[in-house]
C-alpha cells in the first residue's frame, strides 16, 4: 500500500470530514471540515466521495512524501504556493506525487485553511461514522491529535489517469449571513448593535470557536442562561459582549446567550477569514437560509458533473455562475 | 388540562431549540425529556438527532427534507401531548463514589461554606435520588437534577482548568458526573471510577438523558480496584432497574 509520510506540519492540520453525528445527546461534539466545500471539491477531484475523509491544513506549510508507490492528490481551499520539487502544483487540480517525491506546501497567502485529498481516501478506523480528529475526546484517525511529523498516512495506489481539474466561482465579498436567535431577546436593542458593527476575528481562535472583536453587545438580563444546545455557527456572547462564533469542535451545550446562528452556507466562508480581516453580518429570514442550504447540497452533489480535463481551458465562468444552482449559490462560496 | 405551549426558537438553518422554560425546573427538564422519548419512538423525517438539554431539545434535521414550518408545528403539537415523566425512566444506576480526600479537594472547604461537616454533605449527596437532566459540554459530562437543596452552593469564583476524570461535582443547584479530565468551575466532592463515556466498550456512553442515579461510597482501596477493571472496559456502575 502506498503511505503519505507528514515530513514537516504546523499547528492546526488534522484529519477532518463531515464530522461524526448522532451522540451530542451525549456531549460528543461532531468536529469535522471547518469549510466544508473545498474538502468536496478536493474529494472529487481524485474520484472520492465529497466528504471522505482529508488532510486539513492549517494556514502554516506543510510537506508531504510519498512511499511505496505513487499518491494521487488535489488540493483546493486556501491559495498557497505548492510544489513538487521545483514544479508547481495548481490549486483545484488532481496530481500524481510519484514515490519518493515530495509535495512542499507554503503558508497559505488568502485565507487559512486547505484540503489536500488523497485518491481512495484515507484508511482508518471510523468512530460513529468518522475518521475526524476530535483532540479532546481522543477520537479520529489514523490518529486522534493533529498530525505531527513523521506520521504516516495510508493510501490507495495510483493508477494511470487523466487529472481534473474543476474551475470554481469566486463570490464577490458580502457580510457574513446569520439567522437570529434562539436568544436575540436576551439582547434589545444590542442587537442592533451586532448587525451594524464591524467585525475581526481575534487571534486566540481555534476550530471550537472564532473570538470576535467589536461594539461590546451587552445583555439585558447578564450574561448567564441556563445551558442549552448548541451548533456550528451559534454567535454566544459572554459576559465581555465580544462573541464567539461556535465552530465544528464545540461544546455540544453552552450556557452564554446566543444572539444569532451563521447559515450553513456562510460558516465555511468565515471559518476562512484570516484574523484581523474586517467583516459585517446580515439578519436573513429562515427561508433564505433554507434556500442557500439547499442550493450549496445541490451545487456540492454536482460537482462531477463540472470536472475538466485538466489540460482544458478554463470552464466559462459566466456560465457557470447563471446556471440555476450556482446562482443563488455563488456568493456563499470563497475559494 | 392542556399543557404550556413551548417556545420554538430560529437555532440556525438547521436546528430548531423548542424550549420549555428559563429556568432550571424539573417539570421544563421532564417535558424536554418527555419530547425527546416521543421523537426516538416516533421518527420524523428529515430528524438527525436530538440533544435535550435542562430546559430545551436541541432537534438537529435537514432542511433538504423537511422546512423549518412544517417541522417546527410537528415539534409544538407532539411538545403539548402527555407522556408521564415515568414513563422516560427507563434505567436506574448505582455509581460507586470515593468522597473526600485526594479524590475530592473540595469537600471540606465546601462542607464549611454549607455550615455542616464533610461526612453530613457527603450522607446527604449520596443519600439522594437523581436524574441524568442532560449530557452536554464534554462527552459524558452528566448534569444531573435532584441535588439536595441544603447541598446549593455558588460555582468557585475562579474555575480550575484541570479537573480529573470521573469528577463528582456540585455547582449551584446542579450536581454533575464528569468522565473526561477538563476544566471546571464547580466544587470537587469525589471521584467515581465509573467511565460513562469509554471508546472502545460497548456501550461507548453508558448514561441516558433522563436515567435515574445513586451513589455509593467507597474507599480509595476499592476505588484503586474498580479504576483498574474500568479501564479494562468493566462497566462498575450497578444497573439496579431498566
Amino acid at each position: 500500500m502506498s503511505r503519505l509520510v507528514v515530513d514537516i506540519v504546523g499547528p492546526a492540520t488534522s484529519v477532518q470530514d463531515a464530522g461524526r453525528h448522532g451522540a451530542q445527546r451525549y456531549g460528543l461534539t461532531p468536529s469535522g471540515a471547518m469549510d466544508r466545500w473545498p474538502l468536496a471539491a478536493a474529494n472529487t477531484l481524485v474520484g472520492n466521495p465529497a466528504f471522505a475523509a482529508a488532510i486539513e491544513l492549517g494556514p502554516l506549510g506543510a510537506a508531504f512524501t510519498a512511499r511505496d508507490g505513487a499518491v494521487r492528490l488535489a488540493l483546493c481551499g486556501a491559495e498557497r504556493p505548492a510544489a513538487i520539487g521545483s514544479g508547481a502544483i495548481a490549486l483545484n487540480e488532481s496530481f500524481l506525487l510519484a514515490e519518493d517525491e515530495t509535495l512542499t506546501l507554503g503558508v497559505a497567502r488568502s485565507h487559512v485553511f486547505s484540503y489536500l485529498a488523497i485518491a481512495g481516501g484515507i484508511s482508518g478506523e471510523p468512530m460513529f461514522g468518522s475518521l475526524a480528529v476530535n483532540a479532546r475526546a481522543g477520537l479520529g484517525s489514523p490518529y486522534s491529535r493533529p498530525l505531527q511529523p513523521g506520521d504516516v498516512i495510508p493510501a490507495k495506489p495510483a493508477t494511470i489517469a487523466a487529472e481534473r481539474r474543476l474551475d470554481l466561482p469566486r463570490p464577490p465579498e458580502a457580510p457574513i449571513r446569520v439567522v437570529l436567535g434562539p436568544q436575540d431577546d436576551e439582547f434589545g436593542d444590542a442587537v442592533a448593535t451586532f448587525l451594524n458593527g464591524e467585525w475581526k476575528i481575534s487571534a486566540t481562535s481555534d476550530r471550537m470557536g472564532y473570538r470576535l472583536e467589536g461594539p461590546e453587545i451587552r445583555h439585558l438580563h447578564g450574561h448567564n442562561i441556563v445551558s442549552d444546545g448548541t451548533v456550528d455557527g451559534s454567535i454566544q456572547v459572554p459576559g465581555n459582549g465580544q462573541p464567539i462564533v461556535l465552530m465544528p469542535d464545540r461544546g455540544t451545550s453552552g450556557g452564554y446567550p446566543k444572539i444569532a446562528t451563521v447559515i450553513s452556507a456562510d460558516l465555511g466562508r468565515l471559518a476562512q477569514f484570516q484574523p484581523g480581516r474586517p467583516f459585517r453580518f446580515k439578519a436573513v429570514s429562515m427561508d433564505e437560509a433554507q434556500a442557500e442550504y439547499r442550493a450549496m447540497a445541490k451545487l456540492i452533489r454536482a460537482l462531477p458533473d463540472r470536472l475538466q480535463d485538466a489540460q482544458q481551458g478554463m470552464l466559462d465562468l459566466d456560465a457557470l455562475f447563471t446556471a440555476n444552482v450556482a446562482g443563488a449559490a455563488a456568493n456563499a462560496l470563497d475559494g | 388540562m392542556a399543557l404550556t405551549t413551548p417556545r420554538i426558537l430560529h437555532s440556525g438553518d438547521a436546528a430548531i431549540t423548542v424550549d420549555f422554560g428559563r429556568e432550571i425546573s424539573n417539570d421544563a427538564n421532564q417535558r424536554v425529556l418527555a419530547l425527546d422519548h416521543i421523537l426516538t419512538r416516533h421518527a420524523i423525517a428529515g430528524v438527525r438527532e436530538t440533544v435535550p438539554t435542562y430546559r430545551s431539545l436541541l432537534v438537529h434535521y435537514d432542511p433538504e427534507q423537511i422546512g423549518f414550518a412544517a417541522l417546527a408545528e410537528r415539534l409544538n403539537t407532539l411538545a403539548q401531548s402527555h407522556v408521564q415523566a415515568e414513563a422516560t425512566t427507563r434505567r436506574r444506576w448505582r455509581i460507586p463514589v470515593c468522597y473526600g480526600g485526594e479524590h475530592g479537594i473540595d469537600l471540606e472547604d465546601a462542607a464549611a461554606a454549607l455550615k455542616m461537616t464533610p461526612d453530613a454533605l457527603v450522607t446527604r449527596h449520596a443519600g439522594a435520588d437523581y436524574r441524568v437532566a442532560m449530557i452536554g459540554f464534554t462527552p459524558g459530562w452528566s448534569y444531573l437534577s435532584g441535588l439536595d437543596p441544603a447541598l446549593a452552593l455558588p460555582r468557585r469564583q475562579a474555575p480550575r482548568v484541570l479537573t480529573p476524570a470521573g469528577t463528582i461535582s456540585i455547582g449551584g443547584a446542579q450536581a454533575g458526573v464528569q468522565c473526561l479530565p477538563g476544566p471546571s468551575g464547580w466544587h470537587l466532592l469525589g471521584r467515581t471510577p465509573v467511565r460513562t463515556y469509554q471508546m472502545h466498550r460497548d456501550p461507548v456512553f453508558l448514561l441516558e438523558p433522563g436515567d435515574a442515579i445513586s451513589f455509593s461510597r467507597i474507599d480509595a482501596k476499592e476505588f484503586a480496584e474498580q479504576d483498574r477493571a474500568a479501564e479494562h472496559g468493566e462497566i462498575i456502575a450497578e444497573l439496579l432497574a431498566s
